[in-house]
């Protein structure tokens, strides 16, 4: 369980975190969300104690990170792809990593094997690619079979079998109770393995929702029905949690709160002809941008209003 | 499959299996893994010895006790602290600094919150590794060029006066040097910083003096980092030095001040 208590963070004059407050919770993946600079990496950072907030604090197991006996034990983080000497082996790294806690040499062999990184061990780490770099620094993070695992855009650089292989670990780690908090510039990736949804830009909390919650949102599950009668189609079709939208004198409408199947039968029953039926996803990824222009444009509003003020 | 299980399992979860624990101990065990783990710290390591044996065999075969500016086997022989200790420096700088570069310092604080242990573990081992190989370089440098000078009215040998004081000071003066190096580069976090601070502390800060009035300067002169050490490993110190013990003590003094600071940003500054 991560903490966040309205933590700000300034960098000079820059705010790179504006009061944010969410928890993140143990046993599902919760996706941290935003576009580049939006202050994802300086909260994890934040987290694991690298960046002391300016005001706020953040908590671990109901800890500072610092205050724990064995950190490692609590929170494994990947953050920035290098965190790594490049003179050294990925073995040697982990296992420099592993004896400040007494963690065993068994447990470093055990997470090369995990990350696949067992052919490789031995060679230096500057010699990686950044797909290996990655699941070097995941296998870092795994190292000590914390509570709570919390990576930086985990999926970048991997190929798609590394791609696919996060997907499942991370939703495997959620299974088994912990804490998986993920940060992503991507939407897309996000729906397939996250349950829960934090959404931030510019610094300042935009959504603290759940995957399906956002959907449901972004105007849900639609479908395309084009018919030879759309008005008397419009109104069999009419309920409470139906919505059904069409421009007047074309034969397409789109539906949303009935299934595919559903409107086919109804269309069926009544004599309408259909001649396409379509099932249309809601773009996330269009929601998402959505959610995070608006989100650029107040703060970019709001910051005119403070040298207004100042200079008054 | 996995929606259904995840409700009821946290609770399980929440109290951590208490087998780890971070300890000062593990830190320098850490520490010491990197140290060996990386290959330049062994050719440093061996470029600090093969300075102060060659300088010092060289040395010791030009003596020509018409023109010598040294008085002394002794002296020959550590000739090559001059070049070691810029080694050794480097060496240092790089044991901090490296980690900011490289990217290190977020993995080994991730691992150690608390930092300082950090700090400190790699100042024993830096000091402890380049005392002994310090003493190695200058007893063998020593050995060599009593070969070149025996007969001669300099030459002395290891049960002389003062002869281990000096081999032993000069060792000390090399492992403080590296610690210094290594407070440097934790101060400024970046190699090409620190190693230009470690040259200016140990070279050109008598550069600098001369801008003072100079019965300032003759003052000063000997509390200066290389100066003050320098009189650890001298045989015979003159008027002009402090004796060996207080030279070791003053720069003790200026490698705990940088220490002091390095302390403080390691502690109050986001990594």
């Amino acid at each position: 369980m991560i903490e966040i208590h309205h933590v700000v963070k300034r960098y000079g004059d820059k705010m790179a975190v504006d009061d944010l407050d969410f928890t993140v919770e143990p046993g599902v993946v919760t996706g941290f969300l935003g576009p580049n600079g939006a202050g994802k990496s300086t909260t994890m950072r934040m987290i694991i104690g690298l960046d002391a907030p300016t005001s706020g604090h953040v908590t671990v197991n109901g800890k500072h990170y610092a205050q724990h006996t064995a950190p490692l034990q609590e929170v494994g983080a990947l953050l920035e792809a290098r965190s790594v000497h490049p003179g050294r082996s990925a073995y040697s790294h982990l296992l420099s990593l592993a004896y400040t806690h007494g963690i065993p040499r068994r447990r470093v062999d055990e997470v090369i094997e995990l990350a696949g990184l067992g052919k490789v061990a031995k060679k230096r780490a500057g010699s990686f690619s950044l797909g290996m770099g990655q699941r070097l620094g995941i296998a870092a993070a795994l190292l000590g079979d914390p509570q709570t695992v919390m990576l930086d855009e985990p999926v970048n650089g991997l190929d798609p079998e590394g791609v696919l292989w996060i997907r499942n670990l991370l939703k495997g780690l959620a299974a088994e109770g912990r804490t998986v908090f993920v940060s992503s510039h991507l939407m897309s990736e996000m729906a397939l393995t996250a349950t829960n949804l934090v959404i931030v830009g510019r610094g300042r909390l935009l959504a603290d929702t759940t995957v399906a919650s956002f959907v449901e949102q972004a105007g849900g599950e639609r479908v395309k029905v084009v018919s030879s009668d759309p008005e008397r189609l419009r109104a069999l079709l009419a309920g409470p949690d139906v919505t059904v939208t069409g421009e007047i004198g074309t034969e397409t409408l789109q539906v949303s709160g009935l299934s595919a199947r559903e409107i086919g039968s109804l269309a069926a029953d009544a004599g309408i002809a259909i001649y396409d039926l379509t099932q249309q996803a809601v773009s996330l990824e269009e929601a998402f941008m959505a959610l995070t222009n608006d989100a650029v444009e107040y703060r970019s509003s709001t910051d005119t209003e403070t040298k207004g003020s100042v200079a008054a | 499959m996995t929606g259904v299980q995840i409700t009821s399992t946290p609770a399980a979860t929440t109290t951590a299996n208490p087998r780890y624990k971070v300890t000062f101990r593990r830190v320098l065990r850490s520490e010491w893994s990197k140290f060996l783990s990386l290959r330049s710290s062994w050719i440093t390591l061996a470029l600090a010895v093969l300075a102060t044996v060659v300088i010092g065999m060289v040395a010791a075969y030009r003596y020509d006790p018409v023109h010598a500016d040294q008085h002394d086997a002794v002296a020959l022989s550590l000739d090559g602290i001059t070049l070691a200790q810029l080694v050794v420096g480097v060496l240092g700088v790089l044991a901090t600094a490296g980690e900011y570069t490289t990217g290190m310092i977020r993995s080994t604080f991730a691992a150690v919150p608390r930092r300082l242990p950090v700090l400190w573990s790699k100042c024993l081992i830096y000091f402890g590794v380049v005392f002994v190989v310090g003493a190695a370089g200058a007893v063998a440098s020593f050995l060599a060029g009593a070969g070149f000078l025996s007969g001669k009215p300099i030459a002395l040998t290891l049960s002389d006066t003062g002869v281990l004081r000096c081999l032993f000071g000069a060792a000390l003066y090399l492992a403080l040097v590296a610690v210094l190096g290594a407070g440097l580069g934790m101060l400024v976090r970046s190699a090409a910083g620190g190693i230009c601070l470690l040259v200016g502390a140990l070279m050109l800060m008598p550069v600098f003096l001369d801008l003072l009035p100079s019965n300032w300067k003759t003052d000063v002169t000997p509390y200066l980092p290389a100066n003050a050490g320098q009189s650890g490993f001298t045989l015979h110190t003159d008027s002009t030095m402090l004796s060996p013990g207080t030279g070791l003590l003053v720069l003790l003094g200026w490698v705990t001040a940088v220490l002091v600071g390095a302390a403080y940003r390691v502690k109050h500054s986001d990594s």
